[in-house]
């Protein structure tokens, strides 16, 4: 009896959790959308990678929630907003959309909904997510997924090195200081 | 590898778990969330506010006592309550926002600057069983991007001052943190291979089998790595001689010029934090964690944990976390001294010593590092009793312990050095003690001529 309230109350404590991190990743986007200034804009996208980091751990995949983290929160978000601090002219630009620009954006953000809830549902009529929920003592071992980056997805990731590799030349050869002549 | 004999079988929950719960299967989500907001709430929450308070008592005693001056103390003993005072002092200030400041930004920056540092304080090993998480495979990246993330906090605070000081100190503060953070992954990386874990609780009961066992002595690779990763923490931490974003003869305050009251106390929190938890990742991967120099905890440790001796386990774990803590306190206290004695480099200095200096060095170690692995397996964790490494010939030898059970692979070369580069260690920390030890000797006549009422009324100079 005890057993099976607290099954219960386990799977309420999931339900609970996914529902706050997805409210506050929705809810961040669409701050990021809609606020005019953009430093609050890259506040909200903080807050909508931290939220998508914390459904990350919430799937047991903490290594992929901290490289979010590092990567995204860590990294971009702060390239974003030092690129805002030296470009700007004003501390706090304003930024106005035409209308035009504003019903081609609603339009194309409602096509693409339309077909990710169409793709959801038919994976999920097809039995796609029926599997085992995975265990909260196991996570995926970090080791392992360092032999398969070097072992079975060896020629991605080596590709993916080189392309990081042109970006940062391509990077560095645009921001060089050019001399005035 | 050598992990088969360190992943005994362990029982579903953890010491703890057991202590409040009894044995059982493990604890659900629910339960588990109740008992981990619990553990926060009275243990993580006291402690980090705490540290905090101790921390800047300590810090100003000690840039007092460096300066030949006394630091605080009026307030209580030796001035102990000064933070206290303090904090009682910033909470009564009034609440200060600048007219033209963006409001809600300059609200958020102070905690989006403390909370990731205080999440990071879940993935810290502070005794073999007394960490929040003990399955935490990446818990060593995990606090490199709370780290990270920390840096954000920052940028807001300045940002959103609406003051060009602030925006300078912020700009900055991004350049250093973010180019700092190469290096600081990269030196730890060296640490990681050559244990093969990310998880902290395994890389503590890695160096179980006394001083010779830590992971600074492994390798060459791995102590040089320890110092580039103690340079590139004290520029993430934004610590001296790195301290460009707030330095105070330059920017006012830096990122924190328009900050009064308790916000600019929650930076400092943060700070504070901070520092701790980057003497606790090294104290974790590089000083042998929890265990003590002569391996007493580790033995005592798997003694009770074969034997199923909850109360002694409990024990062990409250002696580990105290050896945890005082080995990150000293590590704070070399952070704290540095910032007295050094002088400040400009920021491209600053960022010259990062991308041409430590970066590739960093490099080199990792290459290093990874050959020698290769070549010359150590084994760790062989604690003194089984050490005969003049039986051992060839270039790599499965090492039994006494019982007869394998314990590693190693080869005699690695052995030699690692058991060399021990005694290098303790000799320099030896020296470094008796250094200290003289100035504090030789510094008598300054000592008395700060706290002897006498010499300081009569105003002449006093001689020596």
């Amino acid at each position: 009896m005890f057993g099976m309230v607290l099954a219960q109350q386990n799977e309420v404590a999931a339900a609970v959790l996914f529902y706050v991190f997805a409210a506050l990743a929705a809810g961040s986007s669409v701050g990021v959308v809609l606020s005019r200034n953009i430093v609050r804009m890259a506040t909200c996208l903080l807050f909508t990678l931290g939220a998508v980091a914390a459904l990350y751990f919430l799937l047991a995949a903490e290594f992929l929630a901290a490289v979010q983290l590092v990567v995204y929160a860590g990294g971009t978000l702060i390239l974003i907003v030092f690129g805002i601090m030296l470009t700007s002219k004003s501390p706090f630009v304003r930024l106005e959309p035409r209308r035009g620009e504003v019903m081609a954006a609603v339009v194309i953000g409602a096509i693409l909904l339309a077909a990710l809830v169409a793709g959801i549902l038919a994976a999920v009529n097809q039995g796609l997510f029926s599997g085992t929920p995975i265990a909260h003592d196991e996570s995926y071992p970090v080791d392992r997924l360092g032999q398969v980056l070097l072992g079975d997805f060896l020629v991605p990731f080596e590709i993916v090195s080189v392309l990081l590799l042109v970006v940062m030349i391509g990077a560095a050869y645009l921001a060089k200081a050019r001399k005035r002549s | 590898m050598a992990f088969s004999i360190l992943s005994l079988a362990e029982p579903a929950r953890s010491v703890f778990e057991r202590f409040f719960f009894g044995d059982g299967e493990p604890l659900g989500l629910f339960l588990s969330l109740l008992y981990g907001a619990a553990i926060v709430l009275f243990a993580i929450v006291p402690f980090v506010l705490g540290l905090a308070m101790i921390a800047i008592w300590a810090e100003r005693k000690v840039a007092g006592h460096m300066q030949s001056r006394l630091g605080p103390n009026r307030v209580g003993p030796f001035g102990l309550l000064q933070s206290l005072a303090d904090g009682i002092k910033l909470i009564l200030k009034e609440d200060l926002i600048p007219g033209d400041a963006d409001r809600v930004l300059f609200r958020l920056a102070p905690y989006v600057a403390f909370a990731p540092v205080f999440a990071a304080f879940l993935a810290l090993p502070f005794g073999p069983d007394m960490i929040f998480e003990r399955h935490l495979n990446s818990g060593l990246f995990l606090i490199l991007a709370m780290l990270s993330v920390e840096a954000m906090g920052v940028i807001l605070a300045g940002w959103s001052s609406n003051n060009k000081w602030s925006v300078y100190g912020a700009m900055r503060e991004a350049c250093q943190m973010i180019s700092y953070e190469i290096p600081l992954g990269i030196s730890l990386i060296v640490g990681v291979m050559t244990v093969g874990t990310l998880n902290l609780a395994d890389m503590g009961r890695v160096q179980g089998g006394g001083l010779h066992t830590w992971l600074i002595f492994q390798n060459p690779f791995v102590f040089v790595a320890f110092f580039v990763y103690f340079t590139a923490s004290l520029a993430s931490n934004k610590r001296a001689p790195f301290d460009l974003p707030e330095s105070e003869s330059e920017l006012v305050a830096g990122y924190l010029t328009e900050y009064s009251g308790m916000r600019w106390a929650f930076f400092f929190f943060a700070e504070y934090a901070a520092m701790f938890i980057v003497g606790g990742i090294q104290v974790a991967l590089f000083l042998g964690a929890w265990h003590d120099p002569f391996g007493l905890i580790g033995k005592y440790h798997a003694q009770f944990t074969q034997y199923d001796n909850v109360p002694g386990l409990i024990i062990v774990n409250l002696i580990g976390a105290g050896i945890f803590v005082a080995k990150a306190s000293i590590i704070v206290f070399v952070q704290m001294w540095l910032r007295w004695t050094l002088p400040r480099p400009r920021i491209d200095q600053v960022l010259y010593a990062c991308v041409k200096v430590l970066l590739p060095l960093a490099c080199v170690l990792l290459l290093g590092a990874a050959l020698w692995e290769l070549l010359f397996p150590s084994g760790f964790g062989i604690p003194w009793v089984d050490y005969h490494p003049f039986s051992w010939i060839g270039l790599t030898h499965a090492v039994t312990d006494h019982k007869g059970n394998f314990i590693a692979q190693a080869s005699a070369l690695g052995v030699a050095v690692q058991l060399a580069l021990t005694l290098v260690g303790l000799g320099l920390f030896l020296a470094i003690l008796g250094w200290i030890g003289y100035a504090f000797v030789t510094g008598r006549s300054i000592r008395k001529r700060l706290t002897d009422p006498e010499e300081i009324v009569t105003g002449e100079p006093a001689a020596g």
